[in-house]
């Protein structure tokens, strides 16, 4: 298979302007005879539903929630990157673009990293045209803040609720969307399968949840923003219904799996307390602007936090990294903490914790401060631990956030099978191995305001506009199989829960697949995955029906999904024998116990096809670098 | 449905009709309070002058009909809402905690609200009929002599004064509710309002109770 | 599993939309004071997995409190006991030992029970469609540092946007009123200048629709904002008064 990334030719900061003009248009005449299903209805997904259906597009949206507005984006608390450059202090296109490259350690493309810092201008004066309430300065003006690591502010940033505002705000324009008639909601709704015709996507099936009733839906082109796989973890900062079955059933029907090894582990949230844990919370990384992060010095030092002298403290993120200190890129914030609780220093009864200590902040700047930056995630960790932050240090632990890895697609969004598109975290484009803080916000809506609808035309003007044939025979196919499934699942009847299942694999991924990976843990976690996914198919306990709101089936449809995906992310990891971003392989380190990458030989995409259960083949789309120096990582 | 009617056919528009007959009701308890305290006087000729001025005057009986209309409004929109209200929720909860939330006088209106109804009921057959009638009838009572009757009867002063700490409670949450309703809130203003709120629930309702009862300590000593 | 407490819970089940339902009580058992209150209901409904019973249905999704998904009425409040979170919020410590705990979906003709403690909220999405937002396409919009917008009114603006319209205000409302969620998104609107084009009409759209739905009338108990999970001001509804009052007197709306 020749995967051909489609980036225009060209200097880079002309290659999207040259490619919206070489790109076919559809007659505005001609909009309305065209169908577009929408999966999924969060950043991504609700400006795209809501920006095609402007544009004249039928739109079908589709989610799994009660409504539009409660998709996962709503959690995203820090912010969102634009190179607006208002603070006059040297931020601009080139330096976001070059900082997202080196960021995801020179793993992801160059033509679409600069095309997103491009358009990272334009969602900025869009959502503040809807009324998205950002911070601002005295005089009216926005304000901003540095953010993940970044040498300048350009973040923006709605109090601790950016994810949440900007997605009412993506909500809203989709809501007139649907009082216009333009986009057909469909809340409750999951998508369980793909329908291709002649290779090309042509709808989907879906499953009611409320009723229970099995539909297909025909559009012209599918577009898939259904957010990361985080959940292959169990506990992750994901919300419980975040889930890959939609991406990993495209998948199946032939669209390839971009890096799907690539996970992004967060170092700030609040440590687990015991195994009834369902999710973890994370306090937005902005806490490190100001926290100081310490452990004992002394391993086994059970002292009351405020008791141990300075002296005693090792604020190891400092002492390491001088000039970047507390605001080191995730991966290494996080892989620290690990180290040290692996030797022993970690805090709090599980001793699985590292200290955020505001001590010094609120010493310095008043508690009231510190209040008005921080105050809601204040509120939120003593709500969560019944821990006073302001009077006690933290406990914070690394949690997965994020998966840079998703769908393979080209700089037109569009996946290896014609008419299917990835939107958001759902594709694997724009971070590489490692994403910047207050970049996810920033490509959901790139991708759904200002990518897709340009994209998405030229592939329909060059079909026509004849309807889909909703008769054709491979609508009922897919249907069927579908109900064979859920079929399936209800009539184990074994012993085991589906929860128990997703607890164990959540296990065996982070303790084999998480912070730090080895051959040999790879392996043996390959074939514990493949043990757990043969027990699960004979042994899952599934009640009720399908014809009725059935959360356990549910569940079982999604974790079903990550026991196959957990397999195809350890294969990743495998294959991947550097060190990079997320991916830390303990084989490939540097002296000072840091990424190791290897440039030479794994400088490439790995875009997995599906043969059959448990196999994959590997395909390569070689990552080119024309701009961008390639350097080690160093934030000493 | 013309815009006018729309308006007031809704939610906020019928709450804004209670709000406003609510604040006319309070002016004119102001005003039928000024009228009561002439009673304090010995001089009985001071409270049946201005009782009769009250009857006579054309433009005092028009505005008698403007206060039926205004009671009217305010009762009728009051049952009407409550019902519709309860009609929002026609399965209600098993256990309601309420009162970690909102005072008992904002959730019992209705409730209060009926009472001083049945209340003005007997007030207004006590006082307001027989009167009416006694304008046909020169011989009959004058109203101070029938307030003097009627509250020398202790069950009428408590009836009196229960309904009087009725009305007390009716007003504690209903006078900063219509500004509330009408959209008059300010950090500057509301405290004030809901303190003034206060202070009026108590005292006009406490001034109107104190009628009664000085009334029937004052003429049961003198008929010692 | 890890905690001792033991509790028992009086649960609303209804097996769908058109059956009755009743209350029935359940043994939450081996409790830890650290797990948040929907952990609890994890725990007893893989005890009735296994025990064959159809576990208890329920709204949740980011348990952390912002997406307004979960929605329990808990011994007579929504969101239970404490003040300014939500259900997934809500941790077990705030409960004693051997408590009785009465569990019931939230109540008001809008919100039709789908299931147990799952109702339908999408009478929210209805009047945000009506007309809660700027009508504005995407791109051809102007810098967004071109219209100043004073601090002061983009915080209020932002303390009305922080509703996650989870509709505890309607399940704590006597009257189920809704006005609580339809004042923040108006408010929201209406401190800043973009929303400032549709200001009439806007309010005017969201109050008809929430008439509609059939939610009842504000009588300013203030429920709403004491039960409210982002504790949204009683002043957005003053302001909604106000809004409407100004938009029937002078929108072009016959």
């Amino acid at each position: 298979m020749n995967l051909d990334s489609k980036i225009p030719e060209g200097p880079i900061g002309e290659k999207w302007t040259k490619h919206k003009f070489n790109l076919k248009l559809v007659n505005p005449a001609n909009k309305r005879k065209y169908d577009v299903i929408v999966v999924g209805s969060g950043l991504a997904g609700a400006s795209a539903a809501a920006t095609l259906a402007e544009l004249g597009y039928n739109v079908k949206c589709f989610c799994f929630q009660d409504s539009p507005r409660r998709a996962h984006s709503i959690a995203a608390q820090g912010g969102i990157n634009a190179a607006k450059n208002y603070q006059n202090d040297g931020d601009s296109v080139y330096r976001l673009f070059y900082d997202t490259i080196k960021g995801g350690d020179y793993r992801a493309r160059e033509g679409n990293v600069h095309r997103l810092a491009e358009v990272s201008v334009n969602i900025i004066d869009q959502c503040v045209a809807q009324g998205v309430p950002f911070a601002r300065e005295y005089g009216g003006l926005l304000d901003n803040r540095s953010f993940g690591g970044a040498q300048v502010s350009r973040t923006f940033y709605a109090r601790g609720q950016t994810g949440q505002q900007l997605l009412l705000g993506a909500y809203s324009a989709l809501s007139r969307q649907i009082e216009l008639g333009k986009v057909k909601m469909y809340p409750r709704t999951e998508m369980l399968d793909l329908v291709m015709i002649d290779g090309h996507a042509r709808g989907i099936v879906t499953r009611d949840l409320v009723s229970g009733e099995i539909t297909t839906h025909s559009g012209h082109a599918v577009l898939l923003c259904t957010g990361g796989y985080g959940n292959v973890f169990y506990l992750s900062t994901n919300a419980q219904g975040s889930n890959a079955t939609a991406i990993w059933r495209a998948h199946k029907k032939g669209a390839l799996f971009g890096n799907p090894c690539f996970t992004q582990i967060h170092p700030t949230c609040i440590p687990v307390t015991g195994d009834h844990q369902s999710k973890l919370t994370l306090m937005s990384e902005s806490l490190r602007n100001d926290g100081r992060v310490w452990v004992p010095k002394n391993k086994g030092d059970k002292r009351n936090p405020q008791d141990i002298p300075d002296e005693d403290r090792d604020y190891f993120l400092e002492r390491k990294y001088p000039s970047f200190g507390n605001l080191v890129p995730r991966d290494v914030a996080s892989r620290n903490a690990k180290e040290q609780c692996d030797a022993g220093k970690g805090v709090g009864a599980s001793g699985l914790a590292v200290f955020l200590d505001f001590a010094d902040a609120i010493k310095r700047l008043g508690e009231d401060q510190v209040r008005a930056k921080y105050g809601n995630l204040f509120d939120m960790y003593e709500q969560i631990t019944g821990e006073n932050p302001y009077k006690t240090p933290m406990r914070i632990y690394p949690a997965v956030h994020y998966t840079m890895g998703g769908l393979w697609v080209d700089y037109n969004l569009m996946t290896t099978i014609p008419g299917l598109y990835a939107l958001g975290e759902a594709n694997f484009s724009d971070h590489g191995a490692n994403r910047l803080g207050a970049s996810a916000l920033m490509q959901g809506l790139a991708d759904g305001y200002f990518v897709i609808p340009y994209t998405l035309g030229d592939y329909l003007a060059g079909l026509g506009t004849k309807p889909v044939d909703k008769n054709h025979p491979a609508f009922k196919e897919a249907e069927n199989k579908v109900k064979e499934n859920i079929k399936k699942l209800l009539s184990i009847n074994g012993t085991k829960t589906v929860t128990e299942y997703h607890r164990e694999l959540g296990k065996i991924m982070w303790e084999f697949c998480g912070m730090a990976r080895n051959e040999q843990g790879l392996i043996k976690a390959k074939g514990m995955i493949k043990a757990l996914r043969e027990d699960f198919w004979k042994n899952v306990k599934v009640l009720g029906e399908n014809e009725s709101f059935n959360q356990s089936l549910e569940k079982a449809g999604r974790v079903a999904d990550f026991l196959e995906l957990g397999e195809l992310m350890v294969d990743d990891a495998l294959n991947r024998k550097e060190s990079c971003g997320g991916h830390f392989r303990e084989e490939y380190q540097t002296e000072e116990n840091e990424a190791k990458r290897d440039d030479d030989n794994f400088a490439y995409v790995a875009a997995w096809e599906y043969k059959a259960e448990g196999q994959h083949t590997l395909h390569k789309e070689p990552l080119k670098f024309e701009n961008v120096k390639l350097t080690q990582r160093s934030y000493k | 449905m013309s815009w006018f009617t729309k308006a007031f056919s809704g939610s906020i528009g019928k709450k804004i009709i209670m709000a406003l007959s609510g604040l006319f009701l309070v002016v004119f308890l102001i005003e039928h309070l000024i009228g009561n305290l002439l009673l304090l006087s010995d001089d009985k000729g001071i409270y049946n002058g201005y009782a009769k001025f009250m009857g006579d005057n054309i433009l005092i009986s028009i505005l008698e009909y403007v206060l039926f209309g205004g009671f009217i409004i305010h009762i009728a929109y009051g049952i009407y809402i409550t019902i519709q209200n309860n009609n929002a929720r026609p399965i209600g909860y098993k256990v309601t905690n309420a009162s970690e939330n909102s005072s008992f006088t904002s959730r019992y209106m209705w409730l209060t609200g009926l009472t001083i109804f049945a209340f003005l009921i007997l007030h207004l057959k006590d006082f307001f009929l027989t009167h009416k009638v006694s304008v046909f009838e020169p011989q009959a009572a004058t109203l101070y002599d029938e307030a003097v009757w009627a509250f020398s009867d202790p069950l009428w002063v408590g009836i009196y004064i229960a309904a009087m700490i009725i009305l007390a409670l009716h007003l504690s949450h209903g006078f900063a509710s219509s500004f509330q309703t009408l959209g008059a809130r300010h950090p500057k203003y509301t405290p004030f309002i809901k303190a003034f709120g206060y202070g009026f629930a108590f005292v006009v309702p406490g001034l109107f109770a104190l009628i009664p009862v000085y009334m029937y300590m004052h003429h049961e000593l003198k008929m010692f | 599993m890890s905690g001792s407490m033991k509790l028992t819970l009086k649960v609303w089940r209804q097996k769908d939309a058109r059956s009755k339902g009743q209350f029935v009580n359940y043994e939450a058992k081996n409790i830890s004071p650290d797990m948040s209150f929907l952990e609890m209901f994890d725990v007893v409904n893989e005890d009735l997995i296994k025990k064959g019973e159809e576990p208890i249905a329920f709204d949740h999704d980011c348990r952390e409190g912002i997406c307004g998904a979960c929605s329990m009425y808990v011994n007579g409040r929504p969101h239970g006991p404490k003040s300014g979170i939500t259900t997934c919020q809500l941790h077990m410590r705030s409960f004693k030992d051997g408590d009785t705990i009465v569990v019931e979906p939230w109540r008001a003709k809008p919100f039709p029970v789908l299931k147990d403690l799952v109702v339908d909220r999408s009478a929210f999405d209805r009047i945000i469609q009506a007309g809660g937002y700027v009508s504005v396409n995407t791109g051809g919009v102007p810098d967004a540092n071109a219209i100043p917008i004073p601090k002061k009114d983009a915080d209020a603006a932002f303390d009305a946007a922080t509703c996650i319209g989870c509709g505890a205000c309607v399940a704590a409302c006597k009257n189920a009123s809704a006005m609580l969620f339809v004042s923040a998104k108006v408010a929201q609107l209406a401190f800043l200048p973009q929303g400032q084009v549709e200001r009439k009409e806007r309010v005017e759209k969201m109050v008809d629709q929430m008439n509609e739905e059939g939610f009842g009338s504000c009588t300013n108990t203030g429920a709403c904002s004491v039960e409210c999970p982002k504790l949204i001001s009683q002043d957005n509804i003053a302001l909604l008064n106000r809004e409407y009052i100004k938009a029937k007197l002078t929108s072009d709306n016959v």
